[in-house]
C-alpha cells in the first residue's frame, strides 16, 4: 500500500480478523511496523482471552499496559475518533512477535472493563493508568495511586495537566500536612483483604521500607507475618517517582536525552538507546556501523557495571560483606574507561538522535584492552569467595523459586527470566544495533531460583566482555553521526557555506528537530530486562506522549506471588536477585 | 602518728589492696583493648577489601578510637517515648557488665587474673546464659517490630548454642579434671595444649564462642540487611555505644578464654627447646589472643549470614551430637587410662 502498510498483513492479525471478523478491527500502521489493532472495548475481552489461550503459539505476556490523552493530538487521520486510548501491548515468546491493541474512549473520565481476570499483571499497570490519567477500570480489585501519594488531585499525563513547576503554587508540607500525609500512608490490613489474625494469634505487620538497607532505593513492602514467614505481602512503590512521562511532554526530542539516563540510574547510556533508535526510526535515520558498534561496546560496558552491583549487593544482602567492596574497584575501572570515552561516569547522556555526541577518543584502545585484560581474573576469584560459599548457596538455592510460566505471567524479562529456563533475549532473538553481528551466549538456567538468577548474571558479565573485546578488535571506521537533517545536533561542515543549511542548522539547534507525526517504538535488552520507548509524535519539536516501559516494574509486582510461605530472610534475598533500582519502577 | 595506719596495713590489707588494683589495671586494660579492637576491625577489614580504613587521626589512624569515643560520649542519648524505660535501660548495662565479669575469670599470667574460683567455668557458663538477656530485653523493650524480631532470633539464636556450648567444654573439664580455669592452665603446662587432645571440642567451641558474642555469622539478632539493626534499632548515644563496646569486649574475652581453655594461656610454646621464652608469659597470651581476636574479624569479612532455621538446625543436628560424642570418649579415656 502507498502509505507503507505491509502488503502481506502479519499472520496474527490474519488469526484475529479470521476470528472475529476484520470490521471488528481498525488497522493502524506505525513505523516501527508492530501490528496494530483498534479494537471496540466491548470486545476487548474476548480477543485478549482468544490471544492468550485459543490461539496456537498464544501471546502469554502482557508486556505493557498504558494510555494516551488524545485530545490535543492533531496528526490521527484514518484512527477512531477517541478522548483516550488505553494501549495494550502483547508478547509471544514462541512467535518472537508483539502485537499491541488499542480500545478508543470517549469522555473526560471515562471507562473500561478490567483486563486482571486475564492478564494478573494488568494489575499495576491499570492502577498507573488510573493513577495518570484518571481512566477507570471496572471490577479492579484494587483501583488506587500507585505511583503518587494517596492524597493527590489530579492525573498528571492528561493534557490539562500542567507539567511546569512555575505553573503551579509553592509547594508547603506545614506540620498538619504532614501529618494527615503520613496517616494516609498508614497499611490498613482490610484495604487488601488481609486478616489482623489467625485462629489463635495475630500477625504482625513489618513496615519494611521506604527506608531501609535492602530495599535498594525507596521501596516499601508491608509484610504479614507469622513469626519470621512471610504470610502475605503489598509492595508499594511511587517514592522514587519524578514525572519522567510528562517530562518528555515538554522537552524537546534532543533535550530529553539525559532524563532516560535517569531511569535506570545503573544502565548509563542504555537508556538512551531505545529512546533514540525509536526516533531514528520515525526520523528514517539509518545510523553508520561505527555508531552501531560504539553503542553496542558502550551498552555492554554499562551491563557490567549494573551486573557488579547487583553481584556485590547481592552478597551484601545476604549477610557477605566483603565482595561488594571488590565490585565497586572493578565498577570504578569500567566507569575510568566509560569516562574517558563519554567525559561522564553514571550518566553520560552520550548517544544522540542519529549518532553520538563524540567520535571515540585516541587511545580508546588501551584504555578498554586494560579493562579486558582485569576483569576475568577478578570474576574467576568472586566465583570461589562468593556464588562457591556454602552459607551462600544455602540462602538463594529454593528460594523464590517460579517457572516460565509465572515469569510470563507478570511479564518478567532479563536474567529473571532466562534463569527459568526460557531462552529469550532480545539481543538474539531480535538483533538491534548490529549485535547480529557479535559472537556471544545467552546464558539459561532451569531452576528459576534466587541462585540461578545470580549465576545468569555472573556469566553474562563473561560474554559482555566477549562482545566488547569483539568490538575492540572490529571497530568500523566511519563518522560517528549520520548524514541526516535530523541528526542531532546537525552536521555542521557545510552551515557556513550557504545559507539554507545555516537555517535548517539553526533551527534544528534551537527548536530542535521535528519528527515526523506517527507512533514508533524500540525494545532492548537493558540491564535488568526490556526496556522499551514508545513515542507518539504530533509532528512538534516535543513528544506528544512518552511511555516508557522498565522491566523493573513488571518484576516488583510479582514478589507477592514469589514470596509467599517464605521467610523474611528469604524476601531480602529475593529482593536482592530481582536487581531492581526505583528509579527505573517509578520513573 | 603513722603507725596506726602501718598497724592497718597487714599484708593481707596490702595484698588485698594490690589484687584489687590488679584488677582495675586488667578491667582498664580490657576495655582499652576493646575500644582498640574497634580501630583493629576497620583496619583490618580494610586491608581485606582493598580500602583504607581510618588512617588519618594520629599514626596509622590509632586516635580514630578517642575521636569515635568523644563522639559517642556527647552524642544525644535520645530515649524513643514509647520504650519501656527502666529496660531499655537496664539492657546495654547488662551487655557490657556481664561481658567484662566473664572476663574476671581468666587467668592471664601465672601471678595475674582477677580471681580464679573452683567453679570458673561454671561461672562463665551462668554469665553467657545472662548475657543474652541484654539482646532480649534491649529487643523487647524497644517497642520496636524490627527489634522485637532481633530479640526473638537471639533467644532462638541461644537455645541453640547454649546447649552444645557447655558440652563441648566438659572434654576440657574431664582431662584436667577441674572447673578452675588456672588450673586448666597449669595442667596443659604440663601436658599438651588442649586444641589437640580435645579438637573437636575446640571446633564447637569456637562456634559456640562465635555466638556469645554475636559476632558474624552469628549475628543475626542484628542482621542489618534484613532487620535494619534489629535489637539495637532504637538506641542511640552512650547506650548504643554501650552494645557496641560490650560486643568488642566479649571478643576478647572469648579470645582470652579459647586460649585459656585451648591453647595453654601464658604457656609458651617450644619451652622445652627454649626455656628462655617462658620470661614473657604475658606476650603469649596476648599474642594468641590477638590471633583469635584477628580471626572474628576474619570471619566478618568472609562469611555470609546463614539463615537462622538453618543455624539452628545446624546447631541441634550436628554441633550438640559432636560435642555429645567428644565428652562421651574423653570421658571413656579418662576411664579407662585411669584404670
Amino acid at each position: 500500500m502507498a502509505d507503507g502498510t505491509p502488503l502481506t498483513l502479519p499472520e496474527v492479525v490474519r488469526d484475529l480478523f479470521a476470528r472475529f471478523g476484520d470490521n471488528t478491527f481498525t488497522l493502524q500502521t506505525t513505523v516501527d511496523g508492530m501490528p496494530t489493532l483498534w479494537l471496540p472495548a466491548d470486545r476487548l475481552h474476548e480477543v485478549l482471552r482468544f490471544l492468550k489461550n485459543e490461539i496456537a503459539r498464544p501471546f502469554k505476556m502482557l508486556y505493557d499496559l498504558t494510555a494516551v490523552d488524545e485530545r490535543l493530538r492533531k496528526h490521527r487521520a484514518g484512527l477512531p475518533p477517541a478522548d483516550f486510548t488505553v494501549v495494550y501491548q502483547l508478547l509471544s515468546i514462541e512467535r518472537n512477535a508483539d502485537i499491541r491493541l488499542k480500545v478508543a474512549l470517549i469522555g473526560e473520565f471515562p471507562s473500561l472493563k478490567s483486563i486482571v481476570p486475564i492478564y494478573a499483571n494488568a494489575n499495576w499497570y491499570e492502577r498507573e493508568v488510573w493513577d495518570m490519567f484518571g481512566i477507570v477500570f471496572d471490577g479492579h480489585p484494587h483501583l488506587r495511586r500507585i505511583l503518587l501519594p494517596p492524597s493527590w488531585e489530579g492525573h498528571p499525563l492528561r493534557k490539562e495537566y500542567n507539567a511546569r513547576a512555575t505553573e503551579f503554587d509553592p509547594y508547603q508540607l506545614d506540620a498538619l500536612r504532614q501529618d494527615q500525609e503520613q496517616e494516609a500512608l498508614r497499611f490498613q490490613p482490610e484495604d487488601w483483604g488481609m486478616s489482623r489474625s489467625a485462629s489463635d494469634h495475630d500477625f504482625m505487620f513489618l513496615n519494611l521500607g521506604p527506608n531501609h538497607p535492602s530495599a535498594h532505593g525507596a521501596f516499601r513492602i508491608v509484610l504479614q507475618l507469622d513469626g519470621e514467614e512471610v504470610v502475605d505481602c503489598v509492595p508499594d512503590i511511587g517514592y522514587h517517582h519524578r514525572g519522567a512521562e510528562k517530562m518528555g511532554e515538554r522537552q524537546s526530542w534532543h533535550t530529553y536525552i539525559p532524563y532516560t539516563d535517569r531511569i535506570d540510574y545503573l544502565g548509563g547510556v542504555m537508556n538512551n538507546l531505545p529512546y533514540v533508535m525509536a526516533l531514528e526510526k520515525i526520523a528514517g535515520i539509518k545510523v553508520p556501523a561505527r555508531v552501531e558498534t560504539i553503542r553496542v561496546m558502550l551498552c555492554e560496558f554499562f551491563r557490567i557495571t549494573s551486573h557488579l552491583l547487583f553481584y556485590g549487593t547481592y552478597a551484601q544482602d545476604v549477610g557477605a560483606m566483603s565482595p561488594v567492596f571488590f565490585m565497586f574497584v572493578d565498577r570504578q575501572k569500567a566507569y575510568d574507561v566509560i569516562e574517558s570515552i563519554t567525559g561522564f561516569r553514571m550518566h553520560p547522556a552520550w548517544f544522540r538522535i542519529g549518532g553520538l555526541a563524540h567520535d571515540l577518543p585516541r587511545g580508546w584502545e588501551v584504555k578498554v584492552r586494560e579493562f579486558l585484560d582485569w576483569m576475568p581474573k577478578r570474576l574467576d576469584e568472586y566465583r570461589k569467595a562468593a556464588l562457591q560459599n556454602s552459607i551462600l548457596i544455602s540462602r538463594s538455592r529454593g528460594v523464590a523459586a517460579y517457572d516460565t510460566a509465572a515469569a510470563l505471567e507478570w511479564g518478567v524479562t532479563g536474567p529473571g527470566l532466562r534463569a527459568t529456563g526460557c531462552n529469550y533475549d532480545l539481543r538474539k532473538a531480535r538483533p538491534y544495533s548490529g549485535y547480529e553481528n557479535f559472537e556471544f551466549e545467552v546464558p539459561v538456567g532451569d531452576k528459576g531460583d534466587v541462585y540461578e538468577r545470580a549465576l545468569m548474571r555472573e556469566e553474562e558479565i563473561r560474554q559482555s566482555l566477549r562482545i566488547i573485546e569483539q568490538c575492540l578488535n572490529n571497530m568500523p571506521s566511519g563518522s560517528y553521526k549520520a548524514d541526516h537533517p535530523l541528526t542531532t545536533p546537525p552536521p555542521k561542515e557545510r552551515t557556513l557555506k550557504d545559507i539554507e543549511t545555516l537555517i535548517t542548522h539553526f533551527l534544528g539547534v534551537s527548536w530542535g528537530p521535528i519528527m515526523p507525526a506517527g507512533e514508533t517504538s524500540q525494545m532492548i535488552e537493558a540491564t535488568k530486562g526490556i526496556n522499551s520507548y514508545y513515542l507518539t509524535s504530533d509532528a512538534n519539536t516535543m513528544s506528544y506522549r512518552t511511555r516508557i516501559r522498565t522491566p523493573s516494574f513488571a518484576h516488583l509486582q510479582q514478589i507477592p506471588s514469589a514470596i509467599r510461605g517464605q521467610m523474611v530472610p528469604d524476601l531480602i534475598a529475593y529482593i536482592a536477585s530481582i536487581d531492581f533500582v526505583m528509579a527505573d519502577v517509578d520513573r | 602518728m603513722l603507725e596506726p595506719i602501718q598497724a592497718l596495713l597487714t599484708p593481707a590489707v596490702l595484698g588485698a589492696i594490690w589484687a584489687a588494683a590488679k584488677a582495675v589495671i586488667i578491667l582498664l586494660t580490657l576495655v582499652l583493648s576493646a575500644a582498640y579492637m574497634i580501630w583493629l576491625e576497620r583496619r583490618l577489614l580494610a586491608l581485606w577489601q582493598d580500602r583504607y580504613g581510618p588512617n588519618r587521626i594520629g599514626p596509622f589512624g590509632l586516635g580514630q578510637v578517642i575521636a569515635d569515643m568523644i563522639k559517642i560520649f556527647f552524642k544525644e542519648d535520645w530515649t524513643p517515648p514509647f520504650v519501656d524505660k527502666f529496660t531499655f535501660i537496664l539492657a546495654p548495662f547488662i551487655a557490657m557488665s556481664l561481658m567484662m565479669l566473664a572476663f574476671a575469670l581468666i587467668p592471664i599470667t601465672p601471678n595475674w587474673g582477677v580471681f580464679a574460683p573452683d567453679i570458673g567455668m561454671l561461672l562463665f557458663f551462668a554469665i553467657a546464659g545472662l548475657a543474652v538477656y541484654a539482646v532480649m530485653l534491649g529487643g523487647w523493650s524497644s517497642n520496636s517490630k524490627y527489634a522485637l524480631l532481633g530479640g526473638l532470633r537471639s533467644t532462638a539464636q541461644t537455645i541453640s548454642y547454649e546447649v552444645f556450648m557447655g558440652v563441648s567444654l566438659m572434654g576440657v573439664v574431664i582431662q584436667a579434671g577441674t572447673f578452675n580455669l588456672r588450673e586448666i592452665v597449669l595442667y596443659q603446662e604440663q601436658h599438651l595444649w588442649f586444641v589437640l587432645p580435645q579438637f573437636f571440642g575446640f571446633l564447637v567451641w569456637c562456634l559456640a564462642g562465635v555466638a556469645v558474642t554475636h559476632r558474624t555469622p552469628f549475628d543475626l539478632p542484628e542482621a542489618e540487611s534484613e532487620l535494619a539493626a534489629g535489637y539495637h534499632t532504637e538506641y542511640s548515644g552512650m547506650k548504643f555505644g554501650m552494645f557496641f563496646v560490650g560486643e568488642y569486649v566479649g571478643i576478647v574475652m572469648v579470645s582470652g578464654l579459647t586460649t585459656a581453655l585451648f591453647f595453654g594461656g601464658w604457656d609458651a610454646p617450644f619451652s622445652s627447646v627454649f626455656p628462655a621464652l617462658k620470661t614473657v608469659p604475658f606476650l603469649w597470651f596476648a599474642i594468641k589472643c590477638f590471633l583469635f581476636m584477628s580471626s572474628f574479624i576474619l570471619l566478618r569479612a568472609a562469611l555470609p549470614r546463614p539463615r537462622y532455621d538453618h543455624m539452628m538446625s545446624f546447631a541441634w543436628k550436628i554441633c550438640l551430637p559432636l560435642s555429645l560424642v567428644n565428652m562421651l570418649v574423653t570421658a571413656g579415656f579418662v576411664l579407662w587410662a585411669g584404670n
